[in-house]
């Protein structure tokens, strides 16, 4: 164990298995691919110094199932990867969201779609924050952006998934796996959790506990599936987490996750030394979205007369997929445009702050036309 | 008055959804006369399959859980490995272990995970309808091989049970049937041995293949199905201990 009072450089891979095994990961499983391998060789050496499991599986669906059967019997068991080991996981999180089961999965992104490249890349929000295998239902989905805040995630993340008996992914990137940063690892105190008494332990002196998804009695599965959402809107309703900057008086509100938001803080930070009006929402839950806060900052625009003009511009290393949950928020009532690279591309902070210029001296009218492409 | 054949506790007491002459019945039963006289039914967690026997846990009175199919093996590793004082089996049929979960159960037997596996082979896919598995036999008439199996294109019955007999990690592999009460009798030995192995923490994973009938997708009667076993079903699948 560190000494959790220091501050250590580590790359973010190695942190994140440091901040699960503080976290009481009970189980690690996983399979060899980039840019996450440092997370399966750290766990490789630390799980077993803490007598807890460690397994290099054959595959990312065995890894999957393997922590399906360890959660099952009421352990913390998580798994990482990167994209298009994600994708293979995605019967196995069907089945751990129809079975109520808690669940931690790691996406480090990469390049996609299929075998892609291995640069940092944030194409895969739809298909985390859309649930991504078969069937009606949602993951809790954290996107955090820097090494310590990856960090401060893995203990939130065994925790929201015991509270409320679902997977939670979080959503790194490349970049965000192998930069180093000073991190600390400050044992927080956690939540107070339910019991798992619905976990296969053995039905010594008690009733036979089974772990299902399948249901074929006429109405049992829609029934399950109301319960599922019942559970998602209180998710909704309690767990948003979303960092503002420089809002109020702003013009432009960029909105970005991840290692892109790191980026334009950059940008935002240049463009108010040069007097622009522009200030930064970054969603940290991208499931459940911080819709309100983005819907209030949307409504600020019309409520006064005259109409104060602000542009909502989302920055993703992709061709746009958060940009989506951004007009649902704002839904129609300011102009929402759009800013992305994909395949690997990392936008630079004088990139996003010349995008921003060109926003703020273009004449606002121009931004009547709703959902305007930015090019 | 002396009684001399009750149910086995771990047998619960209720209506059957399995087709007449089905083996599944059988099978459970024997499983659970074997965790009850070793008594581990208070630290027994079963594995059920995708297939007709997924409703497993209806029958068997211990911890269960549903699993996708084919990935049993890799469930089992879980909960073995998180859980060593537990007895973990897995009960798949062939379409689950001899199709699509084949690398699971290669490499849980690669591993030597400390697990129980029941194989049931009926030489089909059954709540799928009756398609042809990977085990069914050259010529059986199949709802996907309508005239018959033929090796070109659809090649040969999968001995799943001979793979796995040569790895390291795979310790006791036998082949039974349930085809006569003297097979039913053998078959009841060899799990009853694959339990033991893991109550006494062999190092290794034990796997017992049942020779299982399928009369609705054989299209047999079940005393048809019970003599196609000894007849025909046996030639691709010899009875027998093939390891430990």
């Amino acid at each position: 164990m560190r000494n959790i009072s220091e501050s250590v450089l580590m790359c973010g891979n190695e942190a994140l298995a440091e901040a699960a095994v503080i976290a009481g990961c009970d189980a690690y499983f996983g399979y060899p691919i980039t840019p996450q391998n440092e997370v399966t060789a750290y766990m490789s050496r630390r799980m077993p110094e803490e007598g807890r499991v460690f397994v290099q599986c054959e595959s990312e669906l065995a890894a999957i199932n393997m922590v399906f059967g360890a959660s099952a019997t009421g352990k913390r068991a998580m798994t990482s990867s990167s994209s298009p080991g994600i994708s293979l996981m995605q019967e196995g999180i069907s089945y751990l969201a129809g079975a109520e089961l808690p669940a931690v999965v790691v996406n480090v992104m990469r390049g996609g779609p299929g075998l892609g490249n291995i640069a940092p890349s944030q194409g895969d929000y739809f298909q985390s924050t859309r649930g991504g295998g078969h069937g009606d239902y949602r993951t809790i989905v954290l996107g955090p952006s820097s090494v310590q805040e990856l960090v401060n995630c893995m203990p939130l993340a065994f925790d929201l998934a015991d509270q409320y008996r679902i997977p939670v992914v979080v959503l790194a990137d490349g970049i965000l796996g192998q930069m180093m940063e000073p991190v600390g690892f400050q044992k927080q105190p956690g939540r107070d959790l339910p019991p798992k008494d619905w976990a296969l332990t053995g039905a010594q002196g008690r009733d036979q506990n089974i772990v299902r998804s399948l249901w074929l009695k006429e109405g049992a599965l829609e029934e399950l599936n109301y319960k599922l959402q019942a559970r998602y809107e209180q998710i909704q309703k309690n767990e948003v987490l979303c960092e503002q900057y420089e809002v109020d008086d702003a013009e432009i509100v960029v909105v970005a996750y991840g290692i892109a938001a790191r980026i334009v803080r950059g940008a935002v930070d240049k463009a108010r030394k040069e007097g622009i009006k522009v200030g930064w929402i970054r969603p940290i839950t991208l499931w459940p979205f911080p819709t309100e806060q983005i819907s209030r900052a949307a409504a600020e625009s019309v409520g006064a007369i005259p109409i104060r003009f602000r542009i909502f511009l989302t920055v993703e290393m992709s061709l746009g997929q958060m940009v989506e949950d951004v007009k649902l928020a704002v839904a129609g009532k300011a102009p929402v445009l759009f800013y992305g690279r994909p395949g690997g591309g990392v936008p630079t902070v004088d990139e996003i702050l010349g995008k921003i210029k060109e926003l703020q001296i273009r004449p606002k009218t121009q931004y009547a036309i709703r959902d305007t492409q930015y090019k | 008055m002396k009684i001399v054949f009750t149910r086995t506790p771990t047998f619960k007491d209720c209506p059957t959804h399995y087709c007449p002459g089905c083996g599944h019945g059988i099978a459970h039963r024997l499983i659970a006369e074997t965790i009850d006289e070793l008594g581990i039914h208070g630290r027994t967690i079963g594995i059920a399959p995708v297939g007709c026997a997924v409703l497993a846990y209806n029958y068997l009175d211990v911890d269960m859980i549903e699993v996708a199919h084919g990935r049993a093996p890799a469930v089992a590793t879980g909960m073995k490995r998180t859980n060593p004082d537990k007895i973990i089996f897995s009960y798949q049929g062939d379409g689950d272990l001899a199709a699509i979960g084949t690398a699971e159960i290669i490499h849980a037997a690669h591993r030597a995970e400390q697990i129980t596996v029941i194989f049931i082979n009926n030489a089909v896919f059954g709540m799928t309808g009756g398609q042809m598995a990977p085990t069914t036999t050259i010529g059986q008439v199949t709802a996907t091989t309508q005239k018959g199996r033929n090796t070109k294109g659809e090649g040969y019955p999968l001995q799943v049970s001979e793979l796995l007999a040569v790895l390291p990690g795979a310790i006791y592999v036998e082949r039974c049937a349930l085809s006569s009460p003297a097979q039913i009798r053998k078959s009841k030995k060899a799990i009853r041995h694959a339990f033991e192995l893991q109550v006494n923490n062999a190092e290794g994973l034990s796997l017992v293949e049942l020779l299982s009938p399928c009369p609705t997708y054989w299209r047999m009667s079940p005393a048809r199905a019970m003599e196609w076993i000894e007849k025909e079903m046996i030639k691709p699948f010899p009875l027998g201990r093939l390891k430990g």
